[in-house]
């Protein structure tokens, strides 16, 4: 394999059997997008106003599946999801192999995947991330004819507009379908809320089949997916479980230090310049950032000051605030609790909106570039600021890129909160990993244990210094950790390549190597 | 003329590495690690070696380390003093303490194990945790029973028990009590702590307990979880008028100092040696608690 050096130093393959050529990664928005976006076939309208088959099976022989095709799925069910077993399940019984699987993002539940990766079913993987035996197969075997290629959310929407990623099929669950094809995800017994990921593959897959287990008078309103886009309706009689899909409403950290963190974390955005009447933000759910959300809201109910958009997933946390005044509206990709698909069945400023028109670099506008203030995790970063969300400290992949690098890459205020000692290992090293969003696009981090501005921002640096917001070093930061915790010895991996990390804008910022 | 605060005392149960590894985040004027209620008998050796090691390996930053150990008439104590001692925390915080006898006994002890471990006497100090009626009625001659003695703290459960009474959200049962030993503490010259609030999850109600303490006249808080800690230093931080009076009170009076003048007065009012003290004590509390806005977790 020939590798290359990109901007951030990492070692990356110009070209992967199997896959094609690749460019290394040269900067944040150093690509320009040239050519056209892909089109798909021009069908007839159905003369019956019915496209009801009676089968996943159907739908498979319906489509035109074969073997060396590609296929996709959303991830809103998350780990309730029970589509994509399903459908590969009867995709082998066919006798159909070397399928692509190409979902937004893969959950433990789909680990039952791995005897059709095994016999060959599967042999080629693309998603935002992989989580379970799943991810650690992955990791530590080569059961795959390429590596598994992991692109952000605005990534895989770029690659799939611009034909990069050619989805031949798309089957796209809904908790709410009609019998003509339009679908929704706020009713029905399976409700997970915004079908933003979905979005994106009904629009550019060469056939799509919605998949349902309420099939509902026609129409299905709200129309999240029009009938325009869809092929084919299929009713299961059940398409996820509840409780894997969500929990009733997220609720807020009770973990002390994820409170202090996050109380850091809201002196740091107030102190910021950004923290103005009308800022748009992005909380994300984990740890300390729904209770960042929290204290803004009370900074707001003290000065009266109210904000902008809520843009990325939802929460019940935000969807109330909007229902409060505190925001003006949500746009939403992703609900993560039923308080959420309730608001957005709802409100009428809490409106989907897809992966492309969240985080897609080469869309005409896309709102991550104008997002003010962004709560970022971190499951490592180094001291050039780097981020790694994707591999654990034991080398497996355990994450997502998600939105992290869409969003670093164009809001005003990128934050990353995350406690200094995670397990017994301290956050902060001096290479991460694997790199998900370059350092340049990381303006602070906020642990428990002190707070360290990227030399970059200057300017930032100098706001908190002037609000009396003490900063160190994010040497200082590993020098804090690694005295509890010592220092790490490297991992043991082999040279075999088994991810690589595409950049938003398809360049490869990173690889990942089997763990031994 | 500044003295150490003792606003917020966070307890850390003594068996639990990973909370004792985060209390000084907290930035608690005192740590409390517990080998008492929080530690079950048969872990009592394995918290006590635990808590060695942590007095002498890690940084606690400014925070006051007190270690509440076993009662003088349980089977632990004298184990507690032996092996803590020689890792010098600053204070050992003896739990149900009901005689001066109790603090006399365990100061001698001290004293032993300090010359043992060859620390000069009086290396550690010794807080008084009173909870029963009994402690309660000897609060005066406890709180001048030893030089090592730095504070009392009250403690409202055994208390209430021993009263034979319950808890209230009104605490008129601990009245008398509480002002009990406020007085004796005070009247001795240390530090009154109030009792532990428990319900955690009670916002309004702890900051409430706590407002009532301090007009009291308690020093601080003993303060069962991380996030009660921010919320005793705001009740405790003077208000920014009052820092503005006690800064002209103190350069009044180093003013004095300097011209040799007898009688200070600021404002028209004349200031004595309980105003500077006053005043000093809330500069004091104010620069502990920094110039920033903080935030309560």
């Amino acid at each position: 394999m020939i590798m290359t050096t990109n901007a951030i130093g990492r070692s990356v393959p110009l070209f992967v059997q199997n896959l094609g050529n690749f460019k290394p990664y040269a900067g944040v928005f150093a690509t320009t997008p040239t050519g056209n976006h892909h089109a798909t076939p021009i069908r007839r309208s159905p003369s019956t106003g019915n496209k009801l088959l009676p089968s996943i099976r159907e739908s498979i022989l319906a489509s035109g599946l074969k073997s060396g095709m590609t296929i996709s799925f959303h991830h809103s069910f998350r780990n309730g999801d029970m589509l994509v077993n399903m459908v590969v399940n009867e995709i082998a019984s066919l006798g159909i192999r070397d399928i692509t699987l190409a979902p937004s993002s893969l959950q433990s539940v789909h680990s039952a995947l791995l005897p059709h990766i095994r016999s060959g079913v599967i042999s080629a993987i693309t998603t935002s991330g992989l989580r379970g035996e799943l991810a650690e197969v992955l990791t530590r075997e080569l059961p795959l004819k390429s590596p598994v290629v992991i692109r952000s959310h605005g990534g895989r929407a770029r690659a799939i507009e611009s034909g990069e990623l050619r989805i031949d099929v798309a089957f796209l669950g809904a908790s709410a379908a009609d019998v003509y094809g339009n679908m929704n995800g706020v009713h029905g017994s399976t409700a997970f809320g915004s079908l933003g990921y979905a979005m994106v593959d009904a629009q550019y897959a060469n056939c799509v089949v919605a998949v349902t287990d309420n099939l509902v008078p026609y129409p299905a309103i709200p129309i999240s997916i029009p009938q325009t886009q869809v092929d084919y309706v299929v009713r299961v009689d059940k398409i996820g479980d509840p409780a894997g899909i969500m929990t009733g409403a997220t609720r807020l950290t009770r973990d002390p230090l994820e409170l202090y963190i996050a109380a850091q974390a809201t002196l740091v955005i107030e102190a910021s310049g950004y923290f103005n009447e009308g800022f748009s933000f992005q909380a994300g759910t984990g740890g300390a950032s729904l209770a960042v959300a929290k204290f803004l809201k009370e900074r707001m109910a003290e000065t009266g000051l109210r904000a902008g958009f809520c843009t990325g997933g939802s929460t019940g946390y935000v969807c109330e605030m909007l229902h409060e005044g505190y925001f003006s509206a949500i746009l939403d990709t992703q609900c993560f609790d039923l308080a959420a698909v309730e608001s957005l069945r709802t409100h009428p400023r809490h409106v989907e909106m897809s992966a492309s028109f969240y985080a897609n670099p080469h869309s005409k506008a896309c709102t991550a570039h104008i997002t003010d203030i962004m709560m970022l995790g971190a499951t490592e970063i180094d001291t050039a600021y780097n981020v790694n969300v994707l591999t654990g400290s034991d080398g497996i992949m355990m994450g997502a890129s998600g939105g992290h690098s869409d969003t670093a890459a164009g809001t005003k205020l990128r934050l990353v909160t995350a406690p200094l000692i995670r397990g017994r290992f301290p956050i902060v090293v001096d290479k991460v990993h694997t790199v998900i969003t370059p350092g340049e696009c990381i303006d602070v981090l906020v642990t428990e244990r002190g707070i360290a501005v990227n030399p970059l921002q200057k300017a930032l640096a100098e706001r908190l210094k002037q609000a009396g917001i003490e900063t160190v070093t994010i040497e200082e930061l590993q020098w804090r950790a690694e005295k509890l915790t010592g220092r790490p010895e490297p991992l043991p991996q082999s040279e075999d390549i088994v991810a690589l990390v595409e950049y938003r804008d398809g360049t490869l910022i990173d690889v990942v190597r089997r763990v031994i | 003329m500044s003295k150490r605060l003792r606003r917020s005392m966070l307890f850390v149960p003594g068996n639990n590495p990973a909370l004792i590894i985060d209390a000084a985040v907290f930035s608690p004027d005192s740590i409390i690690l517990d080998l008492e209620d929080a530690v079950a008998v048969d872990q009592k050796d394995a918290a006590r070696e635990l808590v060695v090691r942590a007095l002498q390996t890690l940084d606690f930053g400014n925070c006051e380390l007190c270690v509440r150990i076993n009662g003088r008439h349980t089977p632990f104590f004298a184990d507690d003093i032996r092996a803590l001692v020689p890792a010098r925390p600053h204070v050992l915080r003896l739990a149900m303490v009901e005689s001066p006898e109790d603090i006399i006994y365990t100061d001698q002890f001290i004293d032993h194990c300090e010359r043992e471990a060859g620390l000069p006497s009086g290396s550690v100090k010794l807080m008084a945790s009173i909870e029963t009626a009994r402690g309660v009625t000897n609060a005066a001659k406890i709180a001048v029973s030893s030089p090592r003695l730095i504070a009392i703290s009250f403690g409202a459960e055994d208390f209430t028990h021993s009263i034979q009474s319950e808890r209230t959200a009104q605490g008129q049962e601990l009245l008398f009590a509480r002002s009990a030993v406020v007085l004796a503490a005070r009247a001795a010259g240390i530090d009154p702590i109030d009792t532990v609030y428990s319900n955690i999850d009670d916002e309004p109600g702890f900051r409430a307990d706590v407002k009532a303490a301090k007009q009291l006249g308690f020093a601080g808080k003993s303060c069962v979880h991380p996030r009660q800690v921010a919320i005793v230093h705001d009740v405790y931080r003077p208000t920014s008028d009052e820092v503005y009076k006690a800064e002209r009170v103190l350069a009044a009076y180093a003013d004095a100092l300097q011209k040799g003048t007898g009688v200070i007065s600021v404002d028209g009012r004349m200031v004595d040696g309980p105003i500077v003290a006053k005043a000093q004590r809330i500069v004091d509390i104010a620069r502990a608690a920094g110039s920033g806005r903080g935030v309560q977790v």
